[in-house]
């Protein structure tokens, strides 16, 4: 019987209550007495310099507080980027300038040139139209490998190129890995792009700033998977405000998806103009904003090479990846191609021998970060597409091609300096064939063909490291930042407890999940445990949310900090029973000291705590808070293997996915229906990459999918319905260096589902005599149908 | 959006009046013109509101032919034009829900957007557009892209239908919006069969008169075997080049005979 608490039970998620009723409180519903607003005027072209700008006939418009401009920022620091990337020739990366509002140049549609600040927003836009700009355009830099020609037009005129860095890893294995290459028996090349993403969480960012002249303190309320993150960098390197006198927010987040990781450029402004006006000024983004501010994802150009020997053993694997970073560094675009990427690259495989050359670009274009999976759907897209083709090219079934060259005994340390702790890739193949009920896929495409159709059954195999962080191994790679998490655990007088967390809920689920935890450690209700989080002000320094870290990262600080409250609950109870401490046990709320039947109930002892009458005060203090910082040892290694079956018109190119199954090994659940959850979400957007998403630039920089007129966001009947879904989490090979031994499920759903249905759909064209050996994402119906004529 | 002035006139001739003032622009549904004023792409100084309109309103039968009130929903329509099954199921088609509880078929028609549905039907059909002023034939009324042959100020306030004995309409979805990437309606009259096409030529909404021709002998999706369309012309964008939509609409056009019946 499944359990109704604690560990391993599907509670309802308790933040839906006020998600779906409307009582949200979400950072556009907080309104500050006498605040302003702010328009920001935004490029229209992607380069140019500014010749002019003259704001004086808009400063002169009905209700206009002030206008600022770049001139406004010079002396403040730039937005900082948090990751450092040293190139193969042991160079730091190039590193801009980014500068809050546009100093003389322009770099894409949508860099901010100006802000105004209105008593209402209609009269700030009002005003924006009467600001005279004039801006000379420049050859607009577009396409990645023209951006690296000989002569090409210059992104940052004080660079030498459009190069940030040129990156080899692992560079000692060059040489080693060119001969394995030339030596192998068969080598399977493939080119290939990862399509550009707009993130698009469901909620716009908003920022409202607020200074109190009294104090002298700021506060930034902020659509942030990361408020400690945003304080450290806003404070120290944009504006100078000490954090004793900033306080982030990040109140209820309507989703993120790494997008809302970023210090942005509005994030400062709001901030630094209330001190400058005295007065609270608030910015929310509308959706066309959005799709040209908010950070974009993924956007590499690939080229993937396979070595196989005459048994097909994979020999080596050398890739060369152009990662578009677009106009400026965002906050961490440097470790996505890189740590996020090249670390990944041995899959679940024993390759003995890997090299990627990542070659990192400025383009006139949005700046580039993180995206669900970042990095890893990339490392895992290339991969698994290689190998299918491999499979093709060999004759060899790509089930039993993955099979024979998968990593099986662990600990195992990778040739791309990650060791995985465990797995069991054979059991999660086992159960995902089972699940998509391979034997009977004969059947299924008959029935298909005889409608006209063509039937493909793709499969992808696929590894994490999630749980970001340790905070010595990231440092070593260039983070600029440590990867811990926090938690402070307050026991309150009556036995309640809440947990300040530095993770940060959008949308995951902690509210819920976190106190099952709890609740199985004590044996007190979930419903006793409260989650506070998104406030600097009063939870510890963290890092925040994103890279599947919260459970097993955050987590773990509160077990930490919960198993110090267990340490001295027993203190007490051992005094308060006149026993000896080490014959204390806690169970189901109640301690009680082995072999006798002496007894007293968690409540008691946490107001003894705090009404110290009869308590050990020579020992120990009064009261019941305990923090901890808890920074592990590894990253955590989520494994999966997923299965799709694609049925494609040929008429149309048009692709419906039939049914879709992934067998996950989260290690340890903690409640089986969030992470379900997690995974049909992860799903859902992979599946976006794959069939509907594209972010596409013109040549002159123009954002051409610049609304959802033109943007394809997956929708419920672009998906299988839910019963043609298989969430399988019952491999579970536990985490090893973790408390928990949770490995994180929130990214898998979005770096497992894109091969696979690629891999599905070639499948099916290739079942009707159609010899494509690749298509690009996202394969619209344009794109299948054209690649079926190309190859008839 | 810009501010502007609204009336909400409850007759034809009180609208007609309004909208003789300058910069005066009329309001249907709104579907297209508020996310235009939302975006600061139009500022007229007045809307003139056409729903609240009575005499707009509502769907007859008369004989052969079906009148729908020009200020008639998409959903009005879909749940209303059961006489002309072909219409009532392309009404339900068109955008979502929300979009077919406001949007009409009057302001469809007079924005003829080179993607919407209705342009097919009424060209499909040999519809008569009826205007405050005259009545237009549909051949005469489609004048490319976002043109029509009604004038500044002119309201269209019904449309009649002649009822064929089978008709389809059969769209192929662009991905994103979900307008028409290609959508062919098809009507077979007693005296012959016509073939409207809309979302793909960079004129708008036009007829097939190879595949009317065609059908017109034999009525059969095997009679357009061999007939194709040339890409030239025909609309490129981030989700079709102009070949793959001549394609669709050859496949669009078989599909709806065989949907026709």
């Amino acid at each position: 019987m499944p359990k109704d608490h604690g560990i391993g039970a599907s509670t309802k998620r308790r933040e839906d209550v006020r998600f779906l009723t409307g009582v949200g409180n979400y950072t556009d519903d907080i309104n500050i007495h006498g605040q302003a607003y702010v328009h920001f005027l935004r490029s229209d072209v992607a380069h140019g310099r500014i010749t002019n700008l003259d704001t004086a006939a808009a400063a002169a418009m009905p209700g206009v507080v002030r206008i600022f401009t770049g001139a406004d920022f010079e002396g403040v620091g730039g937005l900082p980027c948090g990751w450092e990337v040293t190139d193969k020739h042991g160079q730091p990366m190039k590193e801009p300038a980014h500068p809050v509002l546009a100093q003389g140049k322009v770099r894409h549609v949508g860099d901010p040139i100006a802000a105004i600040v209105a008593d209402t927003l209609e009269q700030a836009r009002n005003a924006a139209e009467a600001i005279e700009v004039d801006i000379e355009e420049l050859p607009a830099v577009v396409d990645m490998k023209a951006a690296l020609a000989d002569g090409a037009t210059l992104v940052h005129d004080d660079l030498s190129d459009n190069l940030c860095y040129d990156w080899g890893f692992v560079e000692e294995n060059k040489a080693a890995v060119d001969a394995a290459i030339a030596n192998s028996a068969h080598v399977t090349t493939l080119e290939l792009v990862n399509n550009r993403l707009v993130a698009n969480p469901m909620e716009p960012r908003v920022a409202v700033g607020d200074y109190a002249r009294g104090t002298g303190d700021s506060t930034l309320y902020t659509t942030s998977q990361n408020p400690h993150v945003i304080r450290l960098l806003m404070g120290a390197f944009v504006l100078g405000i000490p954090e004793h006198k900033l306080r982030v927010v990040a109140p209820d987040v309507g989703g993120g998806f790494g997008t809302k990781i970023f210090h942005y450029a509005e994030e400062a402004f709001c901030t630094f103009a209330a001190k400058a006006i005295n007065r609270a000024v608030k910015w929310t983004s509308s959706r066309s904003e959005a799709f040209m501010s908010d950070c974009h994802g993924r956007d590499h150009v690939t080229k993937i090479e396979l070595g196989l020997d005459a048994d097909n053993n994979f020999t080596a694997l050398r890739c060369l990846t152009y990662a578009n970073m677009g106009a400026y560094l965002s906050t961490f675009a440097p470790s996505v191609p890189t740590w996020l990427h090249g670390t990944l690259l041995a899959g679940n495989y024993k390759t003995p021998l890997v090299y990627t050359n990542v070659k990192a670009v400025f383009t006139n274009t949005v700046p580039v970060d993180a995206y669900r999976g970042a990095g890893r759907p990339e490392a895992t897209y290339q991969l698994e597409r290689v190998i299918d083709k491999a499979a093709r090219e060999v004759g060899a079934d790509p089930v039993e091609l993955r099979r024979q060259n998968f990593i099986t005994e662990f600990p195992y340390q990778t040739p791309v300096a990650v060791v995985y702790d465990t797995g069991d890739y054979h059991a999660t193949m086992d159960k995902m064939l089972e699940l998509i009920d391979r034997d009977g896929f004969a059947a299924r495409r008959s029935a298909s063909e005889a409608k006209g159709k063509l039937r493909g059954l793709g499969i992808n195999c696929f590894i994490e490291a999630c749980g970001i962080a340790p905070s010595n191994l990231v440092g070593q790679l260039g983070a600029r930042a440590g990867l811990y998490e926090s938690a402070t655990v307050r026991v309150n007088a009556t036995g309640g407890l809440v947990v300040m967390t530095g993770s940060h809920s959008h949308g995951q689920g902690h509210e819920t999940a976190f106190p099952q935890v709890i609740s199985e450690m004590i044996g007190i209700p979930e419903e006793q445990v409260e989650i506070v989080h998104g406030d600097t002000a009063n939870t510890p320094m963290g890092m925040g949310t994103y890279g599947s870290r919260s459970i097993a990262v955050g987590g773990s600080a509160m077990v930490r900090a919960t198993e110090k409250i267990i340490n001295k609950t027993k203190k007490i109870a051992a005094h308060l029973m006149e026993a000896s401490e080490a014959d204390i046990e806690l169970k189901d709320g109640q301690f009680t000291v082995s072999g006798t039947d002496k007894s007293v109930a968690w409540g008691d002892v946490c107001l003894a705590a705090y009404v110290p009458h009869n308590y050990p005060l020579e020992d120990i203090e009064p009261g019941l808070e305990e923090t901890a910082f808890y920074d592990p040892s590894n990253f955590t290694y989520p494994a999966g293997a997923y299965a799709c079956e694609v049925e494609v018109d040929p008429e149309t190119g048009h692709v419906k996915i039939e049914k879709f199954v992934s067998a996950d090994d989260f290690g340890n659940v903690i409640n089986p229906m969030i992470v379900e959850g997690q995974v049909h979400g992860g799903i859902a957007q992979g599946i976006g990459q794959a069939l509907l998403e594209n972010c596409v630039y013109d040549d002159n920089g123009q954002l051409l999918s610049a609304s959802y007129m033109d943007y394809t966001m997956p929708r419920a009947d672009d998906l299988p319905h839910m019963d043609s879904y298989s969430v399988d989490h019952s491999c579970q090979t536990p985490c090893t260096h973790n408390p928990l031994g949770v490995k994180g499920c929130g990214e898998a759903g979005a770096i497992g589902s894109p091969p696979t249905v690629i891999n599905a759909i070639l499948d099916a064209l290739q079942s009707g005599g159609h010899k494509v050996d690749h298509i690009d994402m996202p394969a619209t119906p344009a794109r299948v149908w054209a690649a079926i004529n190309q190859a008839s | 959006m810009y501010s502007f002035d609204i009336e909400r006139p409850t007759s034809v001739a009180d609208a007609v009046a309004a909208l003789a003032d300058e910069d005066a622009q009329a309001l249907g549904g709104g579907q297209t013109l508020i996310p235009t004023l939302k975006q600061r792409l139009a500022m007229p100084s007045k809307l003139v509101s056409l729903s609240g309109i009575s005499e707009m309103k509502g769907i007859s039968q008369a004989g052969d032919s079906l009148t729908i009130g020009g200020g008639s929903t998409h959903g009005a329509v879909a749940a209303g034009a059961g006489a002309y099954p072909a219409l009532a199921a392309l009404a339900g088609g068109i955008g979502d829900p929300a979009v077919r509880n406001r949007g009409t078929i009057g302001g469809s028609l007079a924005n003829n957007d080179p993607s919407a549905c209705y342009p097919a039907a009424a060209l499909g059909s040999g519809a008569t557009i009826v205007t405050n002023a005259r009545e237009i034939a549909a051949d005469d009324y489609f004048q490319g892209m976002f043109t029509t042959a009604l004038d500044e100020g002119e309201i269209v306030t019904a449309v009649t239908f002649p009822i064929p004995e089978k008709a389809a309409y059969v769209k192929f979805e662009q991905p994103a919006s979900r307008f028409a990437l290609v959508g062919v309606f098809v009507a077979k009259f007693a005296d012959g069969v016509r073939v409207a096409v809309t979302g793909a030529s960079e004129e708008g909404v036009f007829r097939w008169t190879e595949a009317e021709a065609a059908l017109s002998a034999d009525f059969s999706a095997d009679a357009l075997a061999g007939l194709s369309l040339s890409g030239d012309g025909m609309i490129g964008d981030l989700h079709g080049t102009g070949a793959y939509r001549a394609h669709l609409v050859a496949v669009m056009t078989k599909r709806a005979v065989a949907a026709a019946g």
